[in-house]
């Protein structure tokens, strides 16, 4: 079995990103990009499925413009078999495109299992594995904290992050498995793993060769920064915490 | 092209046609076509907390109070939920009542299905969910299946098509406008729409319910998954989205015993228990407890945090509360940035000492 694991190129999630003055979006150039932390779990765990016997060949798919091969070639390098970029120019992409355009390669590729991050720290969307498993039909299992494949009856056992605590389904294969944070420890690449990475393939293909129209029907009007909270203070002993709280903020 | 979607609509629906015909005004008959759709959980025979919020935030969008609530399960608890979901807010209109056993289990693929049948029978503008692990896990693939791209974690709606919410991780808002076919889809941010107390002697006001028509709704043709259980933690204190007062431990905590210490002071102060990721990665607590990005949005009265070192991922998850509070022993730690009052000392000797202190609650 085939498993194809989506990965988005993102500004890393250690950086302060800074909003641009006229206010069209946030700035990314001259910023470090690395990929999205959760599809390195996605990414982690189609490799373990493999090592364990469990799936054949990784596939790895990215959307986006041309520094996403820079995603991809890191995707290579930490175990994935080979690669496929949708070019889609500068244009933004939105997640029901990105489903579209999935669920157009996982016609090609015929995967029996697509895992996606539960988010990207960018858009914080929280859509795109909903929405390529709608569009495909397929049963879903969104923030796997754990994984279970059963090859003799074609299922997954995924145990989810939800409010109450964990929910353990059961999905019919093929399915969307979308990753949470727990998943997994995701695994460095090794010095020679980056070398032998430059020989493995990364197809290029465009929306068009896809038979996918990008149609944005969400138009970003403006971004701007949050309200900055006013400087507090430091109180120097429990008693004047106590005081503030009981007689200045009135919350105790 | 407002105008001709809106025609289209119109043509479909005879009802919404002969209601929108007699008026004269373009404008006017825009805000008439405007009939949202909350999709709902409940517990208990109530309509949970977050789905109270959705439909907050369904009368923002709608100022012609017609406002349909969509409720499914079966057995007593869901007609006891459909009454309360009846009289709870004067902007709804209608209760809708999915009664089978086959939504008994917050299943995303048959969830789906039923957004997308009381779609095609009411041609809603708009359909609203809370952004919790149920709205985030069905409303998208409900999108999908209508083909309309959702929005997610709005905060604010200052038109019927026209949004605030934030992005990396709250660091930045985004307003976005929906230029797309109907339905307008989204789930909100609970903290951001606050509900006002259900009063349940308002009887005058009830909304009618009906059952939603199942008839074409077919198990055989869903993608199968199935629900095998749930492990949850049972806890006394208040729900931690809800709650008025959290008090929250990171690394510093060092151990799930001295946690402990944090759910004394917690009961004192009649808060909810949350975490960062650190304690909740090192064991100390289990994950529902998170606080952050990628956890739950918490925006309490009173946001304590002890032994937190203020992530751009945790402050993602508590920079509305209204009050914030930070002990930590280093004083350069980002989270005396955003708290209104910082103490640089060692938690083990504070939280004690604030125990003892603290005024008890009644």
């Amino acid at each position: 079995m085939k498993v194809m694991v989506a990965v988005k190129r993102v500004v890393d999630y250690a950086v302060k990103i800074r909003v641009k003055p006229d206010k069209s979006g946030v700035e990314t150039g001259n910023v470090k990009m690395s990929m999205n932390p959760f599809c390195e779990i996605a990414l982690e765990e189609a490799l373990r499925l493999r090592e364990a016997g469990a799936a054949g060949e990784v596939i790895a798919v990215s959307v986006g413009p041309a520094q996403c091969a820079d995603t991809l070639r890191t995707a290579l390098a930490m175990g994935a078999d080979r690669a496929v970029h949708v070019d889609s120019g500068t244009v933004p992409v939105l997640p029901l495109s990105v489903a579209k355009i999935l669920k157009a390669l996982v016609h090609v590729e015929r995967p029996g299992l697509l895992i996606l991050g539960k988010q990207a720290i960018d858009d914080d969307c929280n859509q795109t594995g909903q929405m390529v498993a709608g569009l495909l039909r397929w049963a879903q299992g969104t923030f796997a904290s754990k994984v279970v494949l059963d090859k003799e009856s074609q299922t997954a056992t995924v145990e989810r992050e939800v409010d109450g605590g964990i929910e353990t389904i059961s999905l019919d294969l093929p399915a969307v498995i979308t990753t949470d944070l727990r998943l997994n420890q995701p695994r460095y690449a090794t010095l020679p793993n980056i070398m032998k990475a430059k020989s493995k393939v990364i197809k290029k293909v465009t929306p068009a060769e896809l038979n996918v129209e990008i149609k944005p029907d969400l138009e970003i009007i403006q971004v701007t920064e949050p309200p900055k909270r006013k400087a507090g203070a430091i109180v120097s002993s429990v008693d004047e915490l106590i005081e503030k709280l009981k007689n200045e903020a009135r919350v105790i | 092209m407002a105008a001709s979607s809106m025609l289209r609509r119109c043509l479909r629906n005879p009802r919404v046609f002969s209601s929108c015909a007699p008026s004269p005004l373009v404008h006017d008959r825009f805000s008439r076509l405007i009939s949202t759709l909350v999709l709902a959980e409940h517990e208990g025979g109530f309509v949970k907390q977050s789905s109270l919020s959705a439909v907050a935030a369904a009368a923002a969008v709608n100022k012609e109070k017609s406002v349909s609530v969509l409720l499914g399960g079966s057995g007593p608890s869901l007609l006891k939920a459909a009454s309360h979901a009846a009289s709870c807010h004067p902007s709804i209109s209608q209760v809708l009542v999915a009664d089978t056993d086959i939504l008994l289990h917050p299943l995303a693929e048959t969830w789906a299905e039923l957004v997308r049948l009381v779609q095609k029978q009411g041609s809603y503008s708009h359909i609203i969910s809370a952004s919790n692990s149920f709205g985030k896990n069905v409303l998208p693939r409900a999108a999908a299946l209508l083909d309309v791209s959702p929005v997610t974690d709005v905060i604010e709606i200052s038109e019927p098509r026209l949004f605030t919410r934030p992005i990396y991780a709250g660091n930045a808002l985004s307003t976005v406008r929906y230029m797309g076919e109907d339905p307008c889809m989204m789930t909100i941010r609970s903290t951001s729409f606050t509900v006002s107390a259900c009063s349940s002697d308002s009887k005058s006001s009830e909304a009618p319910i009906s059952k939603v028509d199942l008839s074409s709704f077919n198990e055989a043709s869903f993608p199968k998954s199935r629900w095998l259980k749930l492990a949850s933690q049972e806890s006394e204190r208040p729900d931690l989205g809800n709650a008025r007062t959290v008090v929250t431990g990171g690394r510093g905590l060092k151990s799930a015993e001295n946690f402990k210490l944090l759910e004394k002071l917690a009961e004192k102060l009649g808060a909810a228990v949350g975490a960062t990721r650190a304690a909740v990665d090192a064991g100390f607590v289990p994950n529902d407890l998170q606080v952050g990005q990628t956890g739950k949005i918490v925006a309490p009265e009173l946001y304590m945090a002890f032994g937190v070192s203020g992530a751009i991922q945790h402050i993602a998850g508590m920079r509305d509360s209204k009050v914030i509070v930070a002990v930590n022993k280093d004083a350069d730690a980002p989270i005396f940035q955003v708290a209104d009052y910082g103490l640089v000392a060692d938690l083990f000797d504070v939280i004690p000492e604030l125990i003892e202190k603290i005024p008890d609650k009644k």
